[in-house]
């Protein structure tokens, strides 16, 4: 395709037409490399939170005797798994409720329709979220309101005598804990 | 002197040549008697030089890092000369900004300018009308404060709900696994380098298409659009037209100068918005609510019935962006005149409204709980006079067990349910007692929160509140309830 250009159309001053076709084709191709250089590497960069291993830590609740059977208790951690320069956006609260002596189970403060932090009202057994009124029982399942599904149940262990809940990842729908 | 200056003048121009490149342009004909209804598209640009101006001056104080972003907020709001003023301007110049190009939008949709030749001036104003609402909503991110943290965490919500790739979207618009650090600095980039710069190539190639296809000329009823004689009647127009410069360029000028007037004043008047309280997580008793634009989602995302939200808040905006996109490939030809498009006339009458309709009831709220009424909002002593103990039990299970928070007496509580000083004239004894403990509808089961005496104490109370001339509700039968009962709606026995 090159060479029959340069056949065709001779250089104005005299140049060979071959070179100018030479050129054409290189200033193509190395432009065209030096897109696929950059490019792949941006791209890589820009997808990273998606392509990266994913981190997981547990953190520490408390004491197992900090938690009364039968009561739902606000905790705030401290999250491992984003960036050190995070500041208060690092915390973390998860509700634990004890339901026996070696029973536990820990719920996202986060609403499942859309994300908001629900308030727990141990007077009325009840969580309410404050932006559309979702309201969730005692025992993270759905009462009332817009919510798709119960509250996030978080992974959890006891050891030495702690609570520790495991925190890996903000709760939606497509990943709920 | 004046020689001089004369020299001066004539020096720079024999080297910048304005008078063969600006000179066309600034003269370039334009149909007469344009009217104010055009001025709304170059009031847009105006604020976006505003916003550019303002977010560059920002950038000298603000820190975009998610351990200090909200303590520079607070020091340009406190202790930076006129930061709080900066902040203002910049806040409201958004707002400003969004309005005007709905208005701009609007004026252009019922004039069918967006016709023949000009359908691509159109698509170049969907991808700046994308960029603006995108501006508008990563600003409000970074505002780091309480708002700006569960904001993007509906966000996050929303892009959960997606049919594929739900998580690996989520991921990517946190910039990671958790909101934090990394959703800051990728919503800074996004606000200060990429959707700025984004819409100012939009904005080149749509100023480039309007100098080149000159402005649309004010529709008039039967002048229909057709490409073969298009052009011929649009030069025929011009030859009776009059050069931009002076009087449609000081329309404009005058408009854009009074709206900058109008936002200086609005933000000396009013303020900077925020920061709220800090992007703390922990810090359960928040009530996030959007900017104002938004508010309308917000609405709309409470009002509609479960099975419809995913629809609403993922295929909606894609709908509409693909009708904006169509609208001008669809009805290129044919009247411009708004007299003769009734469809687009019904459609903006309809739309505006509802937007504002649904923009005040995102303020209002009534699907809310009010979080705090429980211990806030007492009974009205007036309700407690000369009641016997166990309907003295009854008030103080309405307010221990928080159903004031979604329920007023005297028009005082949460308004998520209705207001129910009168319901004893609604429901009959049995009736009552059936939606306290099985709920229904939006109200949750006391069944299991309450003893048996709880639920009769507080029937009885609220059997005190209905007037003394307004009879009882008859008894539907001897319906003995239990909890688990399942039975229809408890509203089908009211007379």
């Amino acid at each position: 395709m090159a060479s029959k250009n340069t056949e065709q159309v001779p250089g104005a001053d005299g140049q060979s037409t071959g070179r100018r076709g030479w050129l054409q084709w290189a200033g193509q191709t190395l432009g065209a490399l030096s897109a696929i250089a950059l490019g792949i590497p941006i791209v890589w960069y820009l997808l990273g939170p998606v392509l990266r291993r994913r981190s997981e830590a547990w953190l520490d609740a408390g004491k197992l005797d900090s938690f009364s059977v039968g009561q739902t208790k606000l905790v705030d951690m401290r999250n491992r798994v984003g960036r050190p320069w995070s500041g208060e956006s690092a915390r973390v609260a998860a509700y634990v409720r004890r339901r026996s002596q070696k029973d536990f189970v820990v719920f996202a403060v986060n609403c499942t329709h859309l994300g908001c932090p629900v308030s727990w009202f141990s007077q009325s057994g009840l969580f309410m979220c404050p932006c559309h009124g979702g309201v969730y029982y005692a025992d993270g399942s759905r009462a009332a309101g817009p919510p798709p599904r119960g509250l996030y149940k978080l992974p959890h262990r006891m050891m030495g005598g702690r609570l520790q809940i495991k925190i890996s990842h903000l709760p939606t729908l497509a990943e709920p804990a | 002197m004046k020689g001089q200056k004369k020299g001066l003048v004539a020096w720079f121009e024999h080297r910048l040549q304005l008078r063969k490149t600006i000179g066309p342009m600034l003269r370039h004909p334009v149909p007469r008697n344009l009217g104010w209804k055009y001025v709304f598209g170059s009031a847009t640009m105006t604020l976006f030089i505003v916003q550019v101006v303002t977010g560059i001056i920002l950038a000298f104080v603000y820190v975009p890092s998610a351990d200090e972003a909200y303590q520079s907020l607070e020091y340009l709001n406190e202790q930076h000369t006129l930061g709080w003023l900066l902040r203002g301007i910049h806040f409201w110049g958004s707002s400003a900004m969004v309005f005007m190009m709905f208005a701009h939008l609007t004026r252009v949709f019922l004039t069918g300018a967006f016709k023949f030749p000009r359908e691509l001036t159109w698509l170049m104003g969907v991808g700046l009308f994308v960029c603006t609402l995108g501006l508008a909503f990563s600003g409000q991110v970074l505002r780091w404060d309480a708002d700006a943290y569960w904001g993007v965490g509906v966000g996050a919500a929303m892009m959960g709900r997606l049919p594929i790739l739900a998580k690996e979207v989520v991921h990517l618009v946190l910039g990671g696994q958790v909101l934090g650090a990394a959703t800051l600095s990728r919503f800074f980039a996004l606000h200060v380098f990429i959707l700025p710069g984004l819409l100012g190539a939009f904005l080149a190639v749509h100023l480039y298409l309007v100098l080149k296809l000159g402005i649309s000329s004010p529709p008039k009823p039967g002048q229909r659009v057709d490409p073969k004689t298009y052009h011929e009647q649009y030069e025929k127009l011009l030859e009776n037209g009059e050069p931009f410069y002076p009087n449609a360029a000081m329309k404009d000028a005058v408009f854009s100068a009074l709206t900058v007037l109008a936002l200086v004043a609005m933000a000396w008047y009013l303020g900077p918005k925020g920061p709220s309280g800090p992007p703390d997580p922990t810090v359960i008793p928040a009530e996030p609510r959007p900017d104002w634009w938004v508010m309308p989602i917000f609405a709309l995302l409470a009002l509609s019935p479960r099975w419809l939200e995913p629809f609403l808040m993922l295929g909606l905006p894609l709908c509409l962006l693909v009708i904006m996109i169509l609208i001008p490939l669809l009805a290129r030809y044919g009247e411009r005149s708004p007299l003769r498009r009734p469809v687009a006339v019904v459609t903006v009458i309809l739309l505006v409204p509802i937007y504002w309709v649904l923009l005040a009831y995102g303020y209002w709220a009534p699907w809310s709980p009010h979080m705090h009424a429980w211990s806030g909002t007492p009974v009205p002593p007036s309700m407690l006079k000369g009641l016997s103990p166990e309907e003295l039990m009854g008030a103080v299970v309405f307010q221990n067990k928080t159903c004031r928070n979604c329920h007023s007496l005297d028009g005082k509580g949460g308004k998520r349910g209705p207001d129910l000083t009168t319901v004893a004239t609604l429901l009959n004894h049995n009736e009552l007692v059936r939606q306290v403990i099985q709920g229904g509808g939006l109200m949750p089961a006391y069944g299991k929160q309450l003893r048996p005496a709880e639920v009769e104490a507080l029937v009885a109370f609220l059997d005190t509140l209905r007037p003394k001339d307004e009879p009882r509700p008859r008894q539907t039968g001897p319906k003995e309830i239990f909890p688990g009962e399942s039975s229809g709606s408890t509203t089908n026995g009211a007379p």
